[in-house]
């Protein structure tokens, strides 16, 4: 690569066959399905709580929050644990594949719109070669 | 020696022992011939001394030096307790807490400010000097000789031993050893001294024990019984003798046989029987606090924190096995998992309770509080502490006493009248003053009232007018609740004219805030003239409850069991509709019905019952049925917050992780009522 940014971590999640990222200093642990206890009287795209390591987390069904539809469960599912200040949620994704470098100078600004998801949610495009990995703001997606 | 690694045990300790000796303080003012009490004080400062001595802080040590001389003087009734005594004694206590303090946050003790406390201390025994001075004259090595005999007592071994030796023709002699201030090689002097007295002696006794004098851990006097043959002056002059020796004491034992009687009773040179009964009640004493000193352990609670989830990680591996257990069908495995659930069960158990704490950690500096403020300001106030068993998370406890403390200055100063406003309402003089703790469903409530003069919501009315919070219009709207609550909000209360006003509000809206970071509430009740009321609400995060744990559909749900009335059985078709809701005549009295199972959206519910399975909870007055699938049965559970992202979800108080590391909700049955 020939950036001349600063070097930034991403953890990189697929929903359907598009990929995502998060910086992975706000990745806390990347978890297989567990059970989930469903809590009433929430939208529809918070599953429920799940016990991770005797802390209540919360599960956000990352598709369904961009209206990309309920996700599918399947080997392959994970929930991405985040957190941002004090608040901490486990975000479903169809599968968390790898984690990747991407020089801060290849990062572009979102457009205006991407599909579904809202770009206020999106914090900037990585390009990496044939590669677009869509970075998501964490920080954005947790403030209800 | 490093003695770094023990900067925290000495804080922590000497802490504990300055706790102690506030209480044994307040005890010994109301309750001044109390020789326990006395006894318990003088450990308690003495054990400071030599802490303090130990570590190397100087100034406590000499502070606590002066503190042990005045309780001593008390002790031998040279003295009567007093109030301008307590009252330096609780100052120099105040100094040691401050000290401690320093000690914590730099690693040093202050040391200015300690020669008036001394001088003061100084002068306290020196009433008794010039009292007693005809007396002192004869008796001043008297006094010294108390002082060491009482800390160092024969058991029966020595006294067998003593009464051999002098039926033999020996003498048996007790020798107090105070070496020099600055002695460097401690031990090396004590050895001296043991190999001087054994060349015509034979040492039976040592207070310390040899092993601790061999090792320094004394502070500069050490006390020895010896079996002799020759007299006590030599002793005392071959001591003497070797150099760094401040002080040697020598005193001759006598005993006197009772002839039939099995129990000896011992007499030693100028003790009187008296002196004796208080001597022994002082070692009970010593003994019972120590066991109980014993118990505790201070940890820090990230490690709690770290070792609670551990225990989860336990439980759901536990889980795991389980079900590889049935696969398995091995019988020895089913024995070893279910010995294994056991175990990881009371674990759990042990350290969900290891987290909580009696809120009397918080409550028992308040008598102290109380006292000082109604000296200051001339009022007498009972106060009046129940509760304080009821069990708060450690870092609740942790953050609740300032704004108590808060509350409490505040119905001293302003909510209690003076004495003389207070016979002309016809109350009693003296004001009272209640501290209450208790659970209550889901949260521990904790209340501050008093019986002073109330707030005038007039004045306060007219104060919102004025500072512009609301139009008069605006205020004339507002019921006398609203009204007060304008006590809490900033600004309000800072302003200077408040404390002029029917007080109150010096600093609320702290308080206020304080209580809401731990997520709980203030709210104030008041009548005029009767007195006011301020309750703090607080949720149990963390803590642990009761709960009856229930199905619906196939999901599991937890009811507290403090607001469960009862459990009870009843035919669906004996249900009523009246106005749309449900109700069931029981007990002759109207109880509505709720369906959790609609309120909590559960699916796969199965409405079609003959018999309904009833959990009748209670919110104050007001009963409700609510139906439920099943009765699992009753746990203790610990109470998590469901985070920062769900927030408060109407009808969930929290959520909890089950002994299968399953999460359930809890039930808010107050928002559901």
């Amino acid at each position: 690569m020939d950036g001349k940014g600063i070097m930034k971590q991403f953890v990189v999640f697929k929903l359907d066959d598009e990929e995502y990222g998060i910086d992975i200093l706000q990745v806390k642990t990347i978890e297989k399905m567990s059970e989930i206890t469903r809590v009433p009287k929430t939208s529809s795209y918070v599953k429920g709580v799940i016990n991770l390591r005797g802390e209540i987390v919360p599960i956000i069904d990352l598709k369904e929050k961009f209206n990309l539809g309920e996700s599918a469960l399947t080997e392959n599912t994970r929930i991405i644990i985040v957190y941002a200040d004090e608040t901490i949620v486990g975000l479903i994704v169809d599968s968390a594949t790898e984690v990747i470098d991407i020089d801060s100078e290849l990062i572009e600004e979102p457009p205006e719109s991407i599909g579904n998801i809202e770009s206020g949610n999106v914090y900037g495009i990585g390009k990496l070669e044939e590669r677009i990995v869509i970075l998501l703001d964490v920080q954005k997606i947790l403030n209800i | 020696m490093d003695i770094s690694q023990y900067l925290e045990i000495f804080i922590e300790e000497s802490q504990e022992h300055l706790q102690s000796l506030n209480q044994s303080l307040l005890g010994l003012e109301s309750n001044p011939d109390n020789v326990k009490l006395l006894n318990e004080i003088f450990r308690v400062a003495h054990t400071i001394k030599g802490m303090a001595g130990t570590m190397g802080f100087t100034t406590i040590m000499s502070l606590t030096h002066e503190m042990e001389n005045v309780l001593d003087s008390l002790r031998n009734g040279e003295v009567k307790v007093n109030s301008h005594m307590i009252d330096i004694l609780f100052e120099c206590l105040d100094y040691l807490e401050t000290s401690i303090d320093s000690i914590s946050n730099s690693g040093k003790e202050p040391e200015t400010g300690i020669n008036h406390l001394k001088d003061k201390l100084k002068s306290l025994s020196k009433e008794n000097v010039s009292d007693k001075e005809s007396k002192e004259s004869n008796k001043g090595e008297a006094s010294q000789k108390d002082n060491y005999i009482e800390d160092f007592l024969f058991n029966q071994y020595d006294e067998e031993l003593t009464r051999k030796a002098l039926s033999e023709g020996m003498k048996v002699y007790k020798i107090k050893i105070v070496l020099a201030k600055g002695c460097m090689l401690k031990s090396a002097r004590a050895f001296i001294v043991f190999k001087t007295l054994e060349e015509y002696s034979e040492i039976f006794k040592s207070s310390p024990k040899v092993e601790d004098i061999e090792d320094e851990k004394f502070d500069r006097e050490f006390k020895l019984a010896v079996v002799a043959s020759v007299d006590k002056n030599v002793v005392k002059k071959d001591i003497e003798s070797i150099s760094e020796i401040e002080e040697v004491i020598i005193e001759e034992v006598i005993y006197i046989n009772e002839g039939a009687k099995d129990v000896e009773e011992i007499t030693v040179t100028h003790i009187d029987n008296e002196e004796l009964t208080a001597k022994t009640d002082y070692y009970h004493d010593l003994s019972v606090k120590k066991a109980k000193i014993g118990k505790t352990v201070r940890v820090d609670i990230n490690r709690l924190d770290n070792l609670m989830n551990l225990v989860s990680e336990l439980i759901i591996i536990k889980t795991r096995l389980e079900g590889i257990e049935i696969e398995s069908g091995d019988l020895n495995m089913t024995e070893a998992v279910e010995y294994l659930e056991r175990i990881t069960t009371s674990l759990h158990d042990a350290v969900m309770k290891v987290r909580m704490v009696p809120i009397e950690r918080v409550f028992n500096r308040f008598p102290r509080m109380v006292r000082d403020l109604s000296k200051e300001l001339g009022k007498e106030i009972t106060l009046t502490m129940t509760g304080e068993e009821t069990e708060l998370d450690r870092t609740v406890i942790d953050e609740i006493g300032d704004p108590l403390i808060h509350l409490i200055r505040n119905s001293i100063d302003h909510g209690i009248e003076s004495k003389g406003e207070r016979v002309k309402n016809n109350k009693s003089v003296d004001g009272r003053l209640f501290l209450k703790a208790y659970q209550d469903g889901n949260s521990v409530v904790i209340e501050v009232e008093d019986d002073g003069k109330g707030i005038s919501t007039d004045k306060i009315k007219n104060k919102i007018i004025d500072t512009g919070f609301a139009t008069k219009a605006e205020a004339d709207e507002l019921n006398n609740n609203e009204i007060i609550n304008f006590l809490f909000k900033p600004g309000f209360s800072t302003s200077a004219s408040i404390s002029d006003l029917s007080g109150r509000g010096v600093g609320l809206d702290v308080v206020k805030t304080k209580i809401e970071s731990l997520g709980g509430n203030v709210e104030v009740e008041s009548v005029i003239d009767c007195g006011s009321k301020f309750i703090i609400r607080l949720p149990l995060t963390l803590a642990i409850i009761q709960a009856l744990l229930v199905n619906l559909g196939t999901e599991k749900y937890a009811i507290p069991l403090n607001s469960i009335k009862e459990i009870t059985s009843i035919k669906a078709e004996n249900i009523k509709n009246v106005q749309g809701q449900e109700v069931l005549l029981y007990r002759e009295n109207v109880l509505p019905i709720i369906r959790l199972a609609n309120i909590l959206d559960v699916k796969n519910y199965n409405e079609q019952q003959e018999y309904i399975t009833l959990v009748v909870v209670k919110k104050g007055e007001k009963n409700s049925g609510l139906v439920v699938d099943n009765l699992i049965g009753q746990h203790e559970i610990v109470i998590k917050s469901l985070g920062k992202y769900l927030g408060n979800i109407k009808a969930i108080a929290g959520a909890t992780i089950l002994g299968d590391g399953q999460v359930a909700l809890i039930i808010d049955t107050n928002s559901i009522i």
